[in-house]
């Protein structure tokens, strides 16, 4: 008898894993839909769109909106395609990610191993400018940008991004360096070690998990900015994330729904390769900003 | 000695150029934009004086009442829907699923995309001349009717929809890490006192799960707050007013409708809608006497 219960316990249980299963997969579905959508709409040619439904596969497969959007949709009021602000993205964010990482890595290493009294007050107001709604900057950020004569220039939003990415590098690295072993440092002071050898020759070479860390969480982020691109920038700075709206949203003219659709994923290529080949750490940085420490 | 000194003025001294830029770009604006809401501000910042008068002339108006109404519609139901499909999403995984490791990335990925990409695909997908409503038209099924985003009362829940689907993947890896980080020896003892499955959930892992609850909570407010890009590029802000939330609204009164005043004294609200939440938060994170 117990042993009849067993089987039917069995095969119950064996209904809820496939209950289980079938709810996770239809989940998975749910949020790979809309890329489903952009990847297959971005290769039909614009009537196949417009008669046919958004959930086929193409039958007539085209590359043509791809080349559209890269090299010559109406962007504004010039035929350039994405292709000039894309360049302008890749200008901002390196600097800006460099820059941000450095200055975090060193903010952490100091108010870690070089503490001095009121070092927390000073963490608690870099951490704080993590959370501040940026429309609160935006007008005195656009009268110093003036003022140094950066207003629409890419130096100028460098500037930005870096000072608005410190509180996140800061508090990355403080997090990290925080169970990073005293002693080893105060052995080095010991040894006559100056503050750059010991960051460069200790702590540095263990580094390479925050680094990309933050890295990839700051690539991100600058990668994906709108709010400060659209404020802040000019046709030799705009950012990929502003072309694609104004390709969007420009009105008149047909709307070239599979352009859109191959801009949108250009734009959304560079963080996506960055997720895949690394999510593992993606997932991490977004936890050690989400979950402080 | 000479040389330990110096070795002590070092940090400071790196350390300086981040906090003057902290202090000048966060603390400094701050009370910048506080000043010019008390001021005439129209298309360029003016000093002359007005006392609270941009604050009054905010709460008179329509616009931001419906900019705020919407930021509680938008706010509750996308921290709410995000929680609970975050945890739920996090429990079915934690159940030793097998191909964990594929299908976490396709829930977490939307957090890799910028909003405006969001904004572009869900935009056409939920236009019911090209998207859901044609498809469904197309398959024949006629009677299927999907215009919400052209609708002024339901516009709104389009924003929750693609924002629900950008983040919820991002709160059930918190949650997940939460579970995980559940000590099992307290789940092996309940389970040999004879407690079920979905008792062990609800009476221990998740009462457990207290900081993750908060933290998702403080990150999806703070996100609500700031959203921006995601209704421009899904609807503009439109029809009309009706997916208008209170960032939007300060950029449209700041830099369009030149009433700068009223901007800043937005902005200024704004800020204390966030202050209100983080700041209790990340002082009880940070009190003294908890692991540092």
């Amino acid at each position: 008898m117990s042993a009849d219960r067993m089987a039917g316990a069995g095969r119950s249980n064996k209904l809820l894993r496939a209950l289980l299963y079938s709810v996770l997969i239809l989940f998975a579905v749910y949020y790979l839909l809309p890329l489903y959508v952009m990847l297959v709409n971005s290769v039909k040619p614009l009537e196949e769109i417009r008669q046919g439904d958004m959930l086929s596969l193409p039958t007539l497969f085209t590359l043509e909106p791809w080349a559209k959007a890269w090299s010559s949709a109406q962007i504004g009021v010039q035929p350039t395609g994405l292709k000039p602000y894309f360049l302008n993205s890749v200008l901002m964010v390196v600097p800006a990610v460099t820059i941000s990482t450095v200055l975090g890595a060193l903010n952490g290493y100091i108010l870690t191993k070089w503490r001095f009294r009121g070092d927390d007050v000073i963490f608690g107001l870099i951490l704080l400018s993590c959370f501040i709604p940026f429309q609160i900057a935006l007008i005195p950020a656009a009268r110093i940008l003036g003022m140094l004569g950066l207003a629409g220039t890419t130096t100028g939003l460098i500037l930005i991004h870096v000072v608005y990415g410190l509180g996140f590098t800061t508090l990355f690295f403080r997090n990290y360096y925080a169970a990073f072993p005293t002693e080893l440092v105060r052995a080095a002071q010991i040894d006559g070690a100056s503050f750059f050898q010991i960051f460069r020759r200790i702590l540095l070479p263990s580094s390479a998990p925050i680094i990309v860390v933050t890295v990839i969480w700051q690539f991100t982020n600058i990668w994906n900015d709108f709010l400060f691109g659209v404020s802040f920038g000019d046709f030799d700075s705009l950012p990929m994330t502003v072309a694609l709206n104004n390709l969007v949203s420009s009105s008149g003219g047909v709307k070239e729904y599979n352009v859109h659709f191959a801009g949108a994923i250009l734009a959304a290529l560079p963080t996506l390769v960055v997720y895949i080949v690394s999510g593992r750490y993606f997932v991490r940085g977004l936890m050690a900003g989400a979950v402080k420490g | 000695m000479n040389r330990n000194r110096l070795q002590h003025i070092i940090p400071k001294l790196v350390l300086s150029p981040s906090l003057a830029l902290i202090l000048i770009f966060v603390y400094a604006f701050i009370l910048y934009t506080f000043y010019l809401s008390m001021t005439d501000s129209r298309m360029l910042p003016s000093y002359g004086f007005v006392g609270f008068e941009n604050y009054s002339k905010l709460w008179g108006l329509r616009h931001w009442w419906r900019a705020l109404s919407n930021l509680a519609i938008f706010g509750s139901l996308y921290i709410v829907i995000c929680s609970v499909l975050g945890l739920f999403l996090a429990i079915l995984l934690d159940q030793k699923i097998r191909g964990e490791g594929f299908l976490r990335p396709i829930y977490l990925y939307p957090m890799a995309l910028s909003f405006i990409v969001t904004g572009t695909a869900w935009k056409w997908f939920l236009d019911p001349g090209i998207g859901l409503e044609n498809t469904m038209h197309q398959w024949g099924w006629t009677g299927f009717e999907f215009s919400w985003i052209k609708d002024r009362t339901l516009a709104i829940y389009t924003v929750v929809i693609a924002a629900v689907w950008q983040s919820s993947g991002f709160v059930m890896a918190m949650f997940l890490a939460g579970l995980r980080g559940v000590d099992s020896e307290i789940i092996k003892a309940a389970q040999i006192d004879g407690a079920s499955n979905a008792t062990i959930y609800r009476r221990i892992i998740i009462p457990m799960m207290r900081p993750v609850f908060l933290s998702a909570f403080v990150v999806l407010a703070h996100l609500a707050i700031k959203s921006y890009d995601l209704v421009v590029a899904l609807t503009g802000g439109g029809p009309g007013q009706a997916t208008e939330l209170p960032a939007t609204f300060m950029y449209s009164y700041t830099f369009t409708r030149n009433q700068m005043g009223i901007g800043a004294s937005s902005a200024i609200i704004m800020l204390v809608m966030i202050f209100s939440i983080i700041v209790p938060y990340l002082y009880s994170e940070l009190k003294p006497g908890r692991q540092r």
